[in-house]
């Protein structure tokens, strides 16, 4: 239970960096509240594992400074920060029973055994795995040896915050719904902080009530799940985020109007600066409109999704993706308009904001 | 408003005391300080673990230091003084060594029969490996433990038979007897190494090639052999190690023509006393051609210790 | 993995079965032959029947070598077991000091056994020898020559010496094999340095410690070569091996009958204790 506040961290595995490029975790300046549920996505690589590692203290961040409640923690081990994590593959102790496995945490920090029986039999019946409570761990199944993980971080409550990387990776895909309820449920029991990686855009946003988005030691964005979905602030968390991702398409600007292959697109409103460098328009599908009036439109495919179709066609030399709703029909020769709601500006990638 | 979430936030740690238990938590609160401590102890400890390969390299290195000193003295210098670097260097022993015949002969028989060596063992072992890892068969278990059991069996007690029986096929004194006798701890181990490593190989493997058309020979040979090569390396690097190594058989079934050089070495003995120089400096020369070889391994050396079964 | 049942496999067994076949069973039959016969010479040969075994197993020497042999493989594997060990868990795992430990440590394994005993005899000799002269100097009175208690050390050491790092290989090499995140796993969890030991890494070397305590077992009671080379079984018989023992007896005095009685004994006794320890070590594995 505590508030993390990242102090202008960044962090390299170069000895000596000579560029921003060696830097596996460009600058973070960030606080997270206390009891907060957060997920950090990203595609691998993008140095959301560094970031989850530089709480915990398995990694010490190369600059910056980390705070717990307001306490400089950047020093100190995974240990004196009271944190638990849990991985992405299983780590279980072999050669332990279950109970023992679980009780391992809790016995370390000297617990009396008692109380470790209560705690960790509550667990047990979280997870599951009660009837295999005095069974050695070796034999179970990858999903169960990964719930055991998933205990060993919950069995202390009195951790500063959890941490989970990829915890689901390995368990089908029945069972991580399973299990992400029940995570999301404990969140609202206890009011961990928790902190989730992941490269799957559902499950982080089904955890979590902030989402942070990073792309290439960056982070990108932090947001709900729904500012994300309606104004990224990157054209990476467009791409990324939705299914399908975001359509970008290179544009001129010319005041309240926007202009495509010689095609015009009005804006809801101008961009409040001139923008010098690389102009994108974005649009997610939802907010394309497939109608009888509007740019000229080829259609390459049709996927029926049940609930609605995604239509994949051209407008000019530009791939586009629009969802129809079910009950809509498709006009035999489509033409295309974005709604103006859902229209977005890039410069250089990055969101501009509008005015008004 | 901010009232508002503070009273949220202390309900919350307050549901988490009462959920902890409260001698728990005194515990872990007492001892927080003393596990810092020992936190702090152990980074300290992790800094000065190289001090333990180092001080254990240079129990092994100092004798080898020794040796290598030696060669380059004089007898004199050897016996009248103990000195850390040679005072008056020489190189005369070497010299010696490489100019007399019945000395340098000496490490071209014992290379002989160790390749051969390495050669009839891994290619022996290489189809029983196979059918070991792949097939079940009557009593495969049983040959198994036998063949592992000639690793086991001690060279003295071999010395004599072998002698008779390589004196009855008139093969005494040539290199393939060596490289046959050391067959008899070699061949087992390779069997064992290899089929460790097979082992590792999916099973699937086999079959798609047999589905492509290949024919067994041809699929040993051009698809699975490659994929065990890092396999085979470790077997002939162990078959090359025990039979360098070895010295009892070897010397018992040669006379002139095939002693190695670890036999030769004996010579340095005479009326006048040891040639200390001498033995030394043939012993340094022992000791490269397995310097070489580890150089060459050293990057499979510690999976190849552990004979493909980590 | 699933094995297909295939009788046809024994055709591949072929190269190997003749090849030990003749360096192992025609030997060991010569062997059964010699022990149960008696000879006056002229290679006429009588039937001895059991005679032989029972001289050999009712002779102090053969006992006293046999015991010699226990306490010798007895003392190397309680000290090269646990220092490989402590090495092997202190060694870095990555970084340019790595191939570096590797080749340094394999060398002693390299080293023709009877160099390895050159080595020794020479490091040992306290006028021409560093350690001799060292030990000397510090005023202790060393002589692996003429007192048995210094031949027995310098005998060990030199095993230590010859063989630890055969212990430390096969250790590092499975522990290498432990992945970041069950040392990280134990750092968060609070687990005490002996935890990591008890918990992760012991579970993983175990395997290999089975290999490497049969091979050191195996090996250091068919040691031959070095004491030979270093102190001839002496000084008096107080470092006289079976294999010096027995080579003793077959090479150089000829006394073939005993011998071959003696390698059969010492072969067998060879076989019985590996495969006690094999099943012992292997049962302990399957109950876990």
């Amino acid at each position: 239970m505590a508030r993390i506040d990242l102090d202008h961290i960044r962090h390299t595995y170069t000895a000596s960096p000579k560029s921003e490029a060696d830097y596996a975790l460009k600058e973070v300046d960030h606080s997270w509240h206390d009891g907060g549920a957060y997920a950090l996505l990203g595609p691998s690589g993008c140095g959301k594992t560094t970031l989850l590692n530089i709480i915990s203290g398995l990694v010490t961040a190369s600059e910056g400074r980390i705070l717990f409640d307001g306490k400089d923690v950047t020093r100190l081990s995974p240990q004196e920060r009271n944190i638990a994590q849990v991985f992405q593959f299983p780590v279980i102790y072999d050669t332990m029973t279950v109970f023992d496995n679980l009780a391992f945490p809790l016995r370390n920090r000297t617990m009396p055994e008692a109380d470790v029986k209560r705690r960790v039999d509550e667990i047990l019946a979280m997870i599951d795995l009660g009837d295999r409570a005095h069974r050695k761990a070796r034999g179970l199944t990858a999903d169960q040896k990964q719930k055991i993980s998933l205990g060993r971080g919950l069995v202390r409550s009195d951790v500063a915050a959890i941490l989970f990387d990829e915890p689901l990776t390995v368990i089908d895909p029945h069972m991580k719904w399973m299990l992400r309820t029940q995570l999301k449920q404990l969140h609202r029991q206890f009011g961990h902080t928790m902190v989730y990686v992941t490269h799957d855009q559902t499950e982080a946003l089904t955890f979590a009530d902030t989402v942070v988005v990073m792309y290439d030691g960056e982070i990108v964005q932090i947001g709900t799940p729904e500012e994300l979905f309606a104004r990224p602030k990157h054209t990476f968390v467009g791409y990324f985020i939705g299914s399908p991702g975001m359509n970008v398409v290179p544009v001129t600007l010319d005041g309240g109007t926007a202009h495509v292959d010689g095609e015009a697109i009005a804006l809801p409103a101008p961009p409040r600066e001139r923008p010098q460098a690389k102009t994108e328009l974005g649009v997610r599908p939802e907010f394309v409109r497939l109608t009888r009036d509007g740019m000229p439109f080829s259609i390459d495919t049709v996927e029926d999704l049940g609930r609605h179709r995604i239509v994949r066609g051209h407008l000019g030399a530009h791939a586009i993706a629009a969802v129809v709703p079910e009950n809509e029909t498709i006009p035999a020769e489509p033409r295309v308009t974005f709604d103006p709601a859902g229209i977005n500006l890039y410069a250089d990638s990055w969101r501009m904001e509008l005015e008004g | 408003m901010v009232n508002s979430e503070e009273r949220l936030a202390r309900n919350r740690s307050e549901s988490v005391m009462r959920d902890a238990p409260a001698g728990g938590h005194a515990a872990s609160g007492a001892s927080s300080d003393a596990m810092a401590r020992r936190m702090r102890k152990r980074g300290e400890s992790a800094r000065w673990s190289w001090l333990v390969p180092t001080i254990y390299i240079v129990f092994l290195m100092l004798p080898i230091y020794w040796l290598v000193n030696m060669s380059f003295k004089t007898n004199h210098e050897i016996v009248t003084s103990l000195t850390l670097f040679p005072r008056q260097p020489t190189l005369q022993n070497y010299v010696t060594i490489f100019t007399d015949r019945s000395w340098y002969s000496g490490y071209v028989n014992s290379i002989i029969y160790v390749v051969e060596n390495m050669v009839i063992s891994v290619a022996c072992a290489l189809p029983a490996a196979y059918a070991f890892s792949r097939y079940r068969f009557l009593g495969d278990k049983h040959v198994f433990f036998w063949l592992l059991t000639n690793r086991m069996a001690p060279p003295a007690v071999f010395a004599l038979p072998f002698f008779q029986l390589y004196s009855a096929f008139g093969m005494i004194d040539t290199h393939i007897a060596v490289a046959l006798a050391h067959c008899l701890f070699n061949v087992p181990l390779a069997v064992w190494i290899l089929e460790g490593f097979m082992s590792g190989i999916p099973k699937e493997i086999d079959e798609t090639a047999y589905i492509d058309g290949y024919s067994f020979p041809r699929f040993f040979i051009r698809i699975f052999i490659p994929l065990i090569a890092s396999g085979i390396g470790v077997a002939a690097f162990f078959c090359f190690m025990f039979s360098w190594v070895e010295l009892l058989l070897a010397r018992t079934l040669t006379t002139v023509n095939a002693k190695p050089i670890a036999a030769v070495m004996t010579r340095t003995v005479s009326a006048a006393g040891i040639d200390w120089g001498l033995l030394a400096a043939a012993g340094v020369l022992t000791l490269i051609p397995g310097a070489i070889v580890i150089y060459f391994v050293r990057n499979y050396i510690a999976r190849g210790f552990a004979l493909g079964r980590v | 993995m699933d094995k297909t049942v295939n009788q046809k496999a024994w055709f591949m067994l072929i190269p190997v079965l003749v090849l030990v076949g003749f360096s192992a069973v025609i030997p060991l039959m010569t062997v059964v032959n010699y022990s149960v016969q008696d000879t006056f010479g002229q290679n006429v040969f009588f039937w001895a029947g059991t005679a032989w075994f029972e001289q050999i197993l009712h002779s102090p020497r053969f006992w006293s070598a046999l015991g010699r042999n226990l306490i010798f493989s007895g003392l190397i594997l309680a000290i090269e077991v646990p220092l490989g060990i402590f090495v092997a868990l202190n060694m870095p795992k990555r970084g340019i000091g790595v191939p570096f430990c590797l080749v340094f440590m394999a060398l002693p394994l390299l080293v023709p056994w009877n160099v390895v005993g050159t080595i020794w005899q020479i490091f040992g000799r306290s006028d021409i020898g560093l350690l001799g002269w060292a030990v000397d100097a510090i005023g202790i009175d060393y002589n692996y020559v003429s007192d048995p208690v210094d031949a027995w050390i310098t005998l060990i050491v030199m095993d230590v010496w010859h063989w630890t790092s055969l212990v430390v290989l096969l250790c590092y090499a499975a522990l290498v094999s432990i992945p970041d995140a069950f040392y990280q796993a134990a750092r968060i969890d609070g687990a005490s340095r002996w935890s990591v030991f008890r918990y992760i890494q012991l579970p993983k070397i175990q395997h290999v410690l089975l290999i490497a305590v049969l091979l050191r077992f195996m090996d250091s009671f068919m040691i031959y070569t070095e004491p030979f080379v270093v102190t001839g079984g002496g000084p008096g018989n107080s470092t006289t091996v079976l294999s010096i023992d027995l080579v003793k007896m077959a090479l150089g005095q000829f006394d073939l009958g005993p011998a071959a009685a003696m390698s059969l004994i010492y072969f067998l006794i060879i076989l019985a204790l590996s495969w006690v320890f094999y099943t012992v070590m292997t049962n302990h594995e399957a109950r876990q």
